[in-house]
C-alpha cells in the first residue's frame, strides 16, 4: 500500500526524526490559509500523489505569497499525474538548503533482507544516480534479528558527510528510519532528500514509505491511511471482496484462479491477438458470491467485449464457479458474451449446471482463448 | 528417485485441526504420504480422523514420531513462529503453504534456519509433491504422473496447467516443487535446478517464472554453468504494468527491473527453451527427450 508523502513526514516525526511544519489542503482558500498559518516568506505546494516524478510533472511549485499559494495550489489540485488525479497538496516552508543526500531502506530480495543504500548525491531519482554512477551509492545489509547496529549507522553516515557533528546526527536519524520502517510494516522506506540547513541541522525534506500489505491486518493504524479516493473504485470493490483485480485497457475482461495463471491468461489473449481488459485473480478458495462481484466488476468496464473464465479446480471448485456464474445471470443482464474454461475438481458438476442454463464449457485453456478474442473482435457469437 | 521428498519422508502437519489442514491432511493421507503427526496446541492427545496423533508443539512431535518433514497451514500472521518452531525442533524440510506471510517476518525467518541448516519451501506456495510416492502441500494428486520431468514454478494453479498438459502428452515428472509467490523465499529455482542436476531420474526439467526480481536471471546463469540437463521456461506476466502487485506478493516490476522480456532474454542467453504459452512445454520436452535418445545411440 502506498501512502502520501504527508503521511509518511507524519510516521518518520513520530520516530523523531527531524521534519518541518507543513498543512495538507485540499482547495486553494485551504492553501492560502495554511501558508498564513505557517507564517514564512516562501512555502513549496507539492501535489500529494502515489507517483515519482511530480516535480517533472509540474506537480511541485514555489510560492511567496499567500496569494500566490492559493493561485499555485489552484493549477495543481485537479491535475493529473501518470494518470492519477491530484486532491490534496502539501504546503511546507521552503528550506534553505546547504546539502542534500539520499537514505532509504528497503526489503531486499537478493540478500533477504532490509539494505540500506545511502548516497551523498540526493535529490534526485535514485535510480537514475543507480544507473548512472553506482559508485555513489552506499549499501549496509541489516540483519533484521537485530536492526541496524550503531556501528553500522556510523558508517554509513561517514558515506554522507565529513564533519562528525554531521555524521553523529544522521547516524541516529538512520537509526530512526530504521524504527519507523518496522514500525510501519513497511518494505520502503527513504528519504530524498535528507538536507543539511545552514545551521547545520539533518533535515527530511522529502519522505516515501510504502507498506507490505501483509502487515495491514495487524496494523489498524497504517490501514486507516490508506486514502480510497485516488485508488479505482473497482479495484476498492474487489479489495473487499477479496478479489485482486488490475484494470488494463484491452477489451477480453479476464476472470481466473490463481495470480501465474491470471497472468498467463492475459499473455495467452495477447498471442491470439487480442488485448486483456484486465487481471483478476478470484484466489485459491471458490465461494460463489466472489464470482458474483468478480462479474460486476468485469461487465462495469464498457470497454469490455467478452468476458473470458478460465479456472484450474484444485482447492477452487468448477461446480463454485459455475454456480456462481448462474447466481450472476440471475442477479443482474450481463450483457456481453462469456467463453468459459473449467477443468479440474468438480468439472463433470459444473458442466451440468452450466447446461441447465443453457451454457457450456471448454476444458482446453488455448481453445477458449482463442475463442474469446474472436468473440472480442465481433466474430461468432459464444 | 525425486528430490525433497520421498519414501522416507515422515510428515508432521503445523495446524492440523484447521480448515485447511484438515482437508488438505485427508488428501495427503489419501495419496499415500506418510503422515505421522500433527501439531495443534491445546489438542495434544487426541487423534486426526481417528488414526494421526497431535501434540501440542513440533518438539513433542518429533519426539514421539520421528517426523522429518513439516508442512504449515497456519493463519499467515503465525507462520513465522510456526517455521521458527519447525526449525528449532530439528525439522530440516520445513514446506510453508500460508499466504499473506509480513515480507519482514521472513527477514527474520530466513537467517534463522540457515543457522540450523533447515531447507524452507515457501511461504505462498503450493508445496511439492514426488507421484506416485507423497506429497506434501495442496498440488491435486490427480493431474500428476511419474516420469522423467523435474517441474519448478513460483506459481500454484500455472503449475497445474503446465503439468496437467505434460501428463496428458504421457510425460510424467520426477518431482513438482511450488517455491512460492512472494519476495522472500526459502528455496529458490537454483536450489531446485541443483537438486534435479543431482536426481539421476530426472532428464529435462520445467522452469515456471514470472514477473518481479532476478531469481529467474540468477537461475538462467547456473543453467549455463552449472547444468547438462536440458532446462525448458516460460516467463508469466508479459502483459503486465509495470509498478503493480499481479496477485502475487513478488510479482511486480520495480522501475525497469523485473520485467518479462528480460526474463526471457537472460533464458535465451543461457540455452533455455522458451516457451512462449504453456501449451509449448509438450513439444519443446518431447524434443529435448528425443535428443537424448539420440545422443545415446
Amino acid at each position: 500500500m502506498n501512502i502520501h508523502e504527508y503521511q509518511a513526514r507524519e510516521l518518520l516525526a513520530r520516530a523523531g526524526i527531524a521534519v518541518p511544519p507543513g498543512v495538507v489542503a485540499t482547495t486553494p482558500a485551504e492553501a492560502r490559509r495554511a501558508m498564513e498559518r505557517l507564517g514564512v516568506p516562501k512555502v513549496v505546494v507539492k501535489a500529494q500523489v502515489h507517483a515519482g516524478g511530480r516535480g517533472k510533472a509540474g506537480g511541485v511549485k514555489l510560492a511567496e505569497s499567500p496569494e500566490q499559494a492559493e493561485r499555485v495550489a489552484g493549477q495543481i489540485l485537479g491535475m493529473k499525474i501518470k494518470g492519477l488525479t491530484v486532491t490534496k497538496v502539501l504546503i511546507a516552508p521552503a528550506s534553505e538548503i546547504a546539502s542534500e543526500a539520499y537514505v532509504g531502506v528497503i526489503v531486499d530480495r537478493a540478500t533477504r533482507s532490509p539494505v540500506f543504500m545511502v548516497s551523498p548525491a540526493g535529490g534526485i531519482d535514485i535510480e537514475e544516480v543507480a544507473a548512472k554512477t553506482p559508485e555513489k551509492i552506499f549499501k549496509q545489509p541489516v540483519d533484521a534479528r537485530y536492526g541496524l547496529l550503531p556501528h553500522q549507522a556510523m558508517a554509513l553516515a561517514f558515506r554522507l558527510y565529513a564533519d562528525v557533528a554531521l555524521v553523529r546526527q544522521a547516524a541516529e536519524l538512520l537509526q530512526k528510519l530504521y524504527r519507523a520502517f518496522v514500525e510501519a510494516g513497511a518494505s520502503l522506506a527513504e528519504i530524498n532528500p535528507l538536507v543539511v540547513t545552514p545551521k547545520g541541522e539533518v533535515v527530511a525534506l522529502d519522505a516515501k514509505i510504502v507498506v507490505d500489505d501483509n502487515e495491514l491486518e495487524r496494523r489498524p493504524a497504517i490501514e486507516a491511511l490508506r486514502d480510497v479516493a485516488v485508488e479505482d473504485p473497482a479495484e476498492v470493490l474487489a479489495r473487499e471482496a477479496n478479489l485482486t483485480y488490475i484494470k488494463l485497457d484491452g477489451n477480453v475482461g479476464c476472470c481466473v484462479n490463481g495470480a501465474g495463471l491470471a497472468m498467463a491468461t492475459m499473455d495467452l489473449v495477447k498471442y491470439y491477438g487480442g488485448e486483456p481488459a484486465n487481471f483478476l485473480d478470484i484466489g485459491g478458495s471458490s465461494n460463489p458470491e466472489k464470482v458474483v462481484t468478480a462479474l460486476k466488476i468485469i461487465t462495469a468496464d464498457p470497454k469490455v467485449k467478452a468476458i473470458l473464465f478460465n479456472i484450474f479446480g484444485g482447492i477452487t471448485r468448477c461446480d463454485d464457479v459455475a454456480n456462481g456464474i448462474v447466481a450472476a445471470t440471475r442477479q443482474f443482464k450481463v450483457d456481453r458474451p462469456i467463453v468459459i474454461r473449467l477443468t479440474g475438481t468438480n468439472e463433470q458438476e459444473a458442466l451440468k449446471i452450466l447446461a441447465g442454463v443453457g451454457m457450456h464449457a471448454l476444458t482446453d485453456m488455448d481453445a477458449a482463448v482463442e475463442q474469446a478474442v474472436k468473440v472480442a473482435k465481433g466474430g461468432a457469437a459464444a | 528417485m525425486s528430490i525433497f521428498i520421498d519414501k522416507s519422508t515422515r510428515l508432521v502437519v503445523q495446524g492440523i485441526t484447521g480448515r485447511d489442514g484438515s482437508f488438505h491432511t485427508k488428501q495427503m493421507v489419501a495419496y499415500g504420504t506418510p503422515v505421522v503427526a500433527g501439531v495443534t496446541p491445546g489438542k495434544g492427545g487426541q487423534k486426526f480422523e481417528g488414526t494421526t496423533p497431535i501434540f501440542n508443539t513440533v518438539a513433542e512431535a518429533v519426539a514421539a514420531t520421528r517426523a522429518n518433514t513439516a508442512v504449515i497451514y497456519v493463519p499467515a500472521k503465525f507462520a513465522a513462529d510456526a517455521i521458527f518452531e519447525a526449525a528449532d525442533a530439528g525439522v530440516k524440510l520445513i514446506v510453508c503453504i500460508s499466504e499473506g506471510v509480513p515480507v519482514l517476518d521472513m527477514t527474520r525467518v530466513y537467517p534463522f534456519i540457515a543457522e540450523r541448516g533447515a531447507r524452507l519451501i515457501g511461504p505462498n506456495c503450493p508445496g511439492v509433491i514426488t507421484p506416485g510416492v507423497a506429497k506434501v502441500g495442496i498440488i491435486p494428486g490427480q493431474i500428476c504422473v511419474p516420469g522423467p520431468i523435474g517441474v519448478v514454478s513460483r506459481s500454484g494453479t500455472l503449475t497445474y496447467e503446465v503439468v496437467y498438459q505434460l501428463t496428458r502428452a504421457g510425460l510424467g515428472q520426477t518431482t513438482c516443487v511450488g517455491i512460492g509467490g512472494d519476495p522472500i523465499i526459502g528455496t529458490t529455482f537454483i536450489d531446485c535446478l541443483a537438486a534435479f542436476e543431482a536426481d539421476p531420474a530426472t532428464r529435462a526439467v520445467v522452469m515456471i517464472g514470472e514477473i518481479g526480481g532476478t531469481d529467474e536471471q540468477q537461475a538462467a546463469e547456473f543453467v549455463k554453468a552449472k547444468m547438462k540437463k536440458p532446462v525448458v521456461g516460460f516467463i508469466a506476466g508479459q502483459t503486465a504494468p509495470p509498478g503493480r502487485r499481479m496477485g502475487h506478493a513478488g510479482a511486480i516490476i520495480s522501475g525497469s527491473s523485473g520485467t518479462a522480456a528480460e526474463k526471457i532474454a537472460a533464458f535465451e542467453r543461457a540455452g533455455i527453451a522458451v516457451m512462449k504459452r504453456p501449451a509449448d512445454v509438450v513439444p519443446l520436452i518431447s524434443s529435448c527427450l528425443k535428443q537424448q535418445v539420440k545422443r545415446k545411440r
